[in-house]
């Protein structure tokens, strides 16, 4: 589990040794995580999947050093997390778009680039490349008010590519769209991708949106939030070939088989923890 | 921009009817019940001192409109200097709360008598000190409150951004934290018009409605008072509406 992925020497994207993260509340210690090893390559598409409660999102939001571990280390190229994101080598975005009603897409997408001193010539620019990739050259002036969820969630991607990290932390980004939007956007996320090269963390519950983005994808179990597998997904996502086709394809039904198996492995304990949930 | 036009003039033009019918019954009763003025004049009569006296009476509503006004600014400002100190500072926040809630309980038209005697009986000053601690309090109460309107998301991403905590007070927290500012003052404006008024009502300089108001009615000049009151609301009307309009304003786009 803990290997890098052969074909891509160097330092890894990410590099989660040992960790833990360990809750206390009113009603005693809760242990969210416990020993994760994970390692993600420079262009990597990985997707963390499992039940809720078993730490997906806090794994990311560690990654993202907007929580610190208990025990274990985490690094993102090279450096400890805080130091990557003092640095911004990751773009993030969240279950909610969380764009800021008052400022207008071009104003949300810009956000990042004001904070960080970027120009004003080249803020503009950045800003007009990134509404075309996500299609809303037409929304730029408009507000989070006048825009589709779809849409909103659109404009925290090109947010979150704003300063073309080559990390993407995704936490649900889709989680709130309708199904047919939430494909659009997958496809979507697939070509910005492997258009911009970046290493992408993407937690979601959905087995096939797991399958048909990424490169592998890590399955994990509750109470303590453990990873229970790796499935690697070897679809054929050249450039040319079309997200239809590849969701009908065989090799995304046997990675979908895979990846269910991995999670019903844990079945008698995913039922046990229904019974004494409360 | 039609649609807009017509649902507006949907709302407005049924309590104007009403009110127009209303002013219909008072004049008829007034005239066939023989009501004496001193209970109630007609509103003819009371337009007719309106007429009359115009001069004094908008000049009395100008100096109580500027008493409002300074106390309005006055107490926003330093509302809103103290919320958004409260904010940062916890302490303060702490040491501040119970005060403030004390501050909110006073009548502070009270305080009139002694704010006379303290800065002198010809000074418009402490009817414009009256006017701002009364306005002091909603304006601090619902900054306060906006400031803490920031989201989870809107934290993290300010986090993940490394965004100092200027940053995140100048691109965040203050700019969610404007409508409940312009909502305090909305409900302050009617407060401000009120307290410099009443204020007038204990003594000092004779210039505002209020002291008109007094002479007028102590004078059996009922139809005359109820002109200068005619001025009051058209007073608290003006500094309603611009401070609502203000609060639309502020809060387009803030549907969620």
């Amino acid at each position: 589990m803990n290997q890098l992925n052969p074909t891509i020497p160097g330092i890894p994207a990410v590099d989660v040794s040992g960790v833990s993260r360990v809750f206390s509340t009113k009603r005693g210690e809760v242990t969210a995580l416990d020993g994760i090893d994970l390692t993600i390559a420079p262009g990597e598409f990985v997707s963390l999947i499992g039940p809720s409660g078993c730490g997906k999102s806090t794994l990311l939001r560690l990654i993202a050093d907007l929580d610190q571990p208990t025990t274990g280390s985490i690094n993102v190229f090279g450096t400890p997390a805080g130091i990557a994101r003092q640095n911004q080598k990751y773009g993030i975005a969240f279950q909610q778009a969380g764009l800021l009603p008052w400022r207008t897409v071009t104003g949300n997408i810009a956000l990042p680039l004001e904070l960080h001193g970027v120009g004003k010539t080249a803020r503009t620019q950045r800003v007009s490349e990134l509404i075309e990739m996500v299609g809303l050259t037409e929304f730029a002036g408009s507000y989070p008010d006048q825009l589709s969820g779809g849409m909103q969630q659109r404009v925290a991607i090109a947010r979150s590519l704003a300063e073309k990290p080559e990390l993407l932390l995704m936490d649900e980004p889709f989680g709130a769209l309708d199904e047919m939007t939430r494909e659009r956007m997958q496809a979507e996320l697939l070509r910005i991708a492997a258009e911009s090269k970046a290493a992408v963390v993407f937690v979601t519950h959905s087995i096939p949106e797991a399958v048909f983005l990424s490169d592998r994808v890590v399955v994990m179990s509750p109470r303590p939030g453990r990873i229970t597998g790796v499935v690697p997904v070897s679809l054929s996502r050249s450039a040319s070939s079309d997200a239809e086709a590849l969701r009908e394809d065989t090799a995304f039904f046997a990675s979908v088989t895979a990846v269910r198996e991995e999670l019903h492995g844990e079945s008698s304990g995913a039922s046990a923890r229904g019974v004494d949930l409360r | 921009m039609k649609g807009i036009l017509s649902t507006s003039l949907n709302k407005v033009v049924p309590p104007v009817a009403l009110l127009v019918v209303l002013i219909a019954i008072w004049q008829i009763a007034t005239v066939v019940g023989e009501i004496p003025a001193f209970l109630l004049p007609s509103p003819f009569a009371i337009v007719d001192e309106l007429v009359q006296f115009f001069p004094a009476i908008s000049s009395a509503t100008r100096v109580t409109g500027t008493n409002a006004l300074i106390g309005l600014v006055a107490g926003a400002i330093l509302g809103i200097l103290v919320a958004l100190v409260a904010n940062f500072v916890r302490l303060v926040d702490s040491l501040l709360a119970p005060l403030v809630a004390a501050i909110a309980v006073v009548p502070i038209v009270a305080l009139a008598p002694i704010l006379y005697s303290m800065f002198g009986a010809n000074s418009e000053l402490s009817r414009q000190i009256i006017a701002g601690i009364a306005v002091f309090v909603p304006v601090f109460a619902n900054t306060l409150r906006g400031l803490g309107q920031v989201l989870p998301v809107q934290r993290d991403l300010m986090r993940a951004y490394a965004a100092s905590p200027l940053q995140v007070a100048r691109t965040v927290t203050i700019p969610a934290a404007l409508p409940f500012v312009f909502t305090g003052l909305r409900i302050a404006s009617s407060l401000a018009v009120i307290s410099a008024l009443i204020a007038e009502y204990f003594g000092g300089p004779r210039t505002g409605i209020g002291s008109f108001i007094t002479t007028a009615a102590s004078g059996s000049n009922y139809s005359r008072a109820w002109a200068y009151v005619l001025g009051a609301i058209l007073l608290g009307l003006i500094f309603y509406g611009v401070t609502l309009a203000a609060e639309t304003f502020a809060s387009r786009h803030r549907r969620r």
